[in-house]
């Protein structure tokens, strides 16, 4: 395959130059490049965040992308829509799988078909879906209604759908998230023999094991940004896992931590505690932890393992079994005003969906988590005064300055954040949950934020934090759990560890570390 | 010199956004008005005629004015009673049904306790009419919180259920030995008194009271606050430990109470007695009023009213003229066609 880089070379199916993308507040993707080849499997590997489903949704039109040129066998190609995207056989699997549920299996293939007839050919549809469906060992009964297949088998269904449609290069956006271990391998097998037939196939993964078991070429992306593309025979994990986190341990002045007294009843015990999960979320498997005043509890994992699901359980939104512990009381199943009297606060991942009101004012925010405490005449009037007077302390408390009159909507992602920070603090917590604390915040605001919970930490409160940053982590917990698929995989201080392990873990690739030692 | 001429600009553009409403609004009449004429025109009556007879009967002689604000009383409760749950994201179209069961309650306590003198009576009627009507309005409140069924809906398929067991009651129990549809004049003592020597009764004061009431709610209680947060976003009022759930199961059985209210008003104060299927819509009236005011108590005052004269008018016009209530219909379902429509190209494009 060797090394091609000239652009115009026609043997490269796919080019993609210099594509930058932004969203609001975000850069998705700054200036990236990546060349598919024929008879390859590329996975772009990163983080969640680090743009690799908006690159891959550029290539397939769903997104345009606001500088940069896509090269279709060296000429250039605007690509415009999926429509575009499909004339140049380019096809994609999304993470939520796209059939629709009431249609056969064959039905939903010749939805999709570029040339379908007026009237359907269900015999000849169906020979064709049995031809390749044996050629590539994708075996599904044309006639099945979809509604009635498993997520394996939806997924074959829309490989398919790709295959009968005459797609070259297969985009997958985490398709092993979906699957059962033994459907995996099946996976593997499938793309292996497209591989050999001259397709190209893009996966999208953040999963180090999946790398290893079929890509041969590897681009990392983090924040948005290419760090290197390389062949998988040239790297081994820790490489792959140092490029994706690019967190080597540095020598930034670390806070003075003290020893935690762990002989006390601790802020909070989960003991067995597991959710069935409802809808789309994660379901957690047997809980245990504790945190004990003065200790800042690290979680670590790769979000959507079950992080929100973890501290909602704390704050009492979803229920659980199991037992939930908060000062020794039991609160298992208790609302969430009972829970926040606790001396319990919350800090979310996303303050302008959980936290604020958006059209409220920041001083009405402020108000909204006590507002028993400011009423006056038994809650006819409410005092203002007194409520300015505490956002203030609040914030200077902090060296903040929000300004308490505007609404929360018209404020920077960091302002709010601090905003929901001074509020949440000046409850005198006890026990902190802080998810993504620092995430969308520069970086004076966000030591702001981190001294805040030292602070905390100090005068005896708990916190359970929640974040990605491993460097944020081992910088600033006493101990810290990781979190993988609902379950902890491993408990550790910071000390007795390294990021390498915790990658391996965050990543589910305990196995084949402990095999290498 | 360059921010001096922002000024002005902003100035300018402040007044021409008035003067775009004024415009807008001026428009929308005239739209409808004309509009009204052609079928004035058609069913062969002078329009200019017509309208004249219409402004001068509501807005020019007292009966008429006295008979606008008769028929604005109840549909200031309605909409009332679904501008409230809007305040905390619940849409209430059942504003009919609870109507139903509240005058249904209240007759029930008008009947049983017939006996009881007048300032006792009432308030046992308006408690019973507004505990029917909330009653009415727990059911989907309930069914909400608990996360099973769109108050919309339930609302909804209730409303064609209360008149049926109104009817159930009157048909069955209640009618009077002379009719069968509806139940017996009610005694003195269980109407509600009237004033100015007029059709206006005590609902019409207890539904301006209860406006007011609301407008203080909201503007400056606790309760209006932690409402504003939960229209503003469920999900964060939630996290912040408001009780969500509670708030809407009460907020829509006040709801309910207020639609129920409105319902005992109807048969104590404008009837005097309850008939199987007397409301004639003026529950789903006060849901269009209310999202047309978007759900402000001023607004909501301002088109009842206007509601009212038209109502009021066209029923004069039937009189008179002798047009068919059918075009008054018509002439509503203009306003209410040109004032949701918002039409666009009566907007001035502000360059």
């Amino acid at each position: 395959m060797g090394d091609i880089n000239n652009e115009l070379d026609e043997r490269i199916l796919v080019s993609m130059q210099g594509i930058t993308k932004t969203f609001p507040g975000v850069l998705a993707n700054d200036n990236i490049d990546l060349d598919i080849h024929p008879y390859e499997i590329h996975a772009l590997l990163g983080e969640n965040g680090a743009g690799k489903s908006t690159l891959m949704k550029i290539l397939y039109g769903f997104y345009g992308a606001d500088s940069g040129e896509i090269y279709y066998q060296g000429k250039p190609y605007q690509i415009r829509s999926p429509h575009d995207a499909r004339g140049i056989q380019i096809g994609m699997v999304f993470q939520d799988l796209n059939l629709i549920p009431a249609l056969s299996v064959a039905e939903n293939i010749a939805l999709f078909l570029p040339n379908l007839p007026a009237v359907l050919n269900h015999q000849q549809i169906n020979e064709q879906i049995e031809d390749v469906s044996k050629r590539y060992s994708l075996h599904v009964n044309p006639n099945a209604k979809v509604a009635n297949l498993s997520i394996g088998e939806q997924q074959k269904v829309e490989i398919l759908k790709l295959l009968l449609s005459d797609a070259k290069l297969l985009i997958l956006d985490e398709p092993t998230r979906v699957l059962a271990p033994h459907e995996l391998e099946g996976l593997f097998i499938v793309l292996n023999k497209l591989r050999e037939d001259g397709y190209a196939i893009i996966l999208i993964t953040h999963k180090m094991n999946e790398v290893f078991s079929c890509a041969d070429r590897i681009t990392v992306l983090r924040k948005g940004r290419v760090v290197n593309t390389v062949l998988r025979s040239e790297v081994n994990e820790n490489d792959l896992i140092e490029m994706m986190f690019a967190k080597r341990i540095t020598s930034v002045e670390t806070p003075e931590k003290q020893a935690v007294d762990r002989s006390g009843t601790p802020v909070l015990e989960l003991s067995s505690v597991s959710t069935t999960g409802e809808g789309d979320a994660i379901k957690l498997d047997d809980i245990n932890l504790q945190i004990f005043p003065g200790e800042i509890l690290g979680v670590a994992g790769v979000s959507g393992n079950g992080q929100k699901e973890l501290s909602d359980l704390v704050l009492g939104i979803i229920g659980s079994s199991g037992k939930k512990l908060i000062n020794g009381e039991n609160v298992t199943n208790r609302s969430i005003p009972v829970v926040r009297k606790k001396g319990v606060v919350y800090i979310p991942e996303n303050p302008l969906m959980m936290a604020a009101i958006p059209f409220m004012t920041v001083l009405e925010n402020f108000a909204l988590t006590n507002t028993a405490s400011y009423i006056r005449f038994g809650g006819l009037a409410m005092d203002w005064g007194q409520i300015h007077k505490d956002a203030l302390a609040a914030q200077e408390k902090l060296g903040f300055d929000v300004p308490l009159y505007t609404i929360a909507k018209a404020l920077s992602g960091g302002n709010l954040q601090r905003s929901v920070i001074a509020r949440e603090m000046s409850r005198q917590p006890e026990l902190i949950v802080a998810s993504y604390l620092t995430r969308g915040l520069d970086v004076q605001s966000a030591n702001a934020a981190r001294k805040a919970l030292i602070r905390a930490r100090e005068s005896g409160a708990g916190v359970l934090f929640i974040s990605e940053d491993l460097d944020e982590l081992f910088k600033y917990c006493d101990r810290m759990v990781v979190l993988y698929q609902g379950r902890i995989v491993g408990v550790f201080t910071p000390e007795e560890t390294d990021i390498y392990e915790i990658g391996h873990l965050m990543t589910g690739s305990e196995v084949l570390y402990a095999a290498e030692e | 010199m360059l921010q001096k001429n922002n000024k002005v600009d902003q100035k300018n553009s402040k007044l021409d956004k008035v003067l775009n409403q004024v415009l807008r609004y001026v428009g929308m009449v005239l739209i409808v008005l004309i509009l009204f004429g052609l079928i004035l025109l058609i069913s062969g009556s002078d329009p200019i005629k017509s309208y004249q007879d219409i402004f001068s009967y509501t807005l020019g002689s007292r009966y008429g004015f006295t008979e606008v604000i008769v028929s604005m009383t109840p549909v200031l409760l309605t909409a009332l009673a679904v501008a409230l749950p809007t305040r905390v994201g619940l849409i209430n179209v059942g504003g009919e049904g609870q109507l139903y069961m509240g005058a249904c309650f209240a007759t029930w306590g008008a009947l049983t306790f017939s006996h009881l003198p007048g300032w006792v009576l009432l308030p046992i009627m308006i408690l019973l009419g507004m505990l029917g009507g909330a009653v009415w309005a727990f059911i989907p409140g309930l069914l909400k919180s608990l996360g099973l069924v769109n108050e919309t809906i339930t609302t909804l398929l209730l409303n064609s259920v209360a008149p049926m067991i109104v009817a159930f009651f009157v048909y069955g129990y209640w009618h009077s030995p002379m009719d069968t549809n509806k139940t017996a004049m009610f005694v003195p003592a269980a109407r509600l008194p009237r004033f100015f020597n007029s059709r206006i009764d005590l609902s019409f004061f207890i539904a301006l009271a209860l406006l007011i009431l609301f407008w203080l709610l909201l503007k400056y209680t606790r309760w209006g606050m932690e409402m504003k947060a939960i229209l503003g976003n469920a999900q964060a009022a939630k996290r912040n430990g408001i009780p969500i759930n509670r708030y809407w199961i009460i907020i829509m059985c006040a709801g309910g109470a207020i639609a129920g209210l409105a319902g005992m008003a109807q048969v104590s104060g404008f009837f005097g007695v309850l008939m199987a299927g007397f409301s004639r819509g003026v529950g789903f009236m006060g849901f269009l009023i209310s999202w047309m005011s978007f759900g402000d108590p001023l607004a909501i005052f301002i088109t009842s009213f206007v509601i009212s004269v038209i109502m009021t008018g066209g029923n004069y016009l039937q009189l008179t003229v002798g047009l068919p209530f059918a075009v008054i219909n018509i002439l509503l379902a203009f306003t209410l066609f040109i004032v949701l429509a918002k039409p666009v190209f009566l907007q001035r494009k502000v360059a």
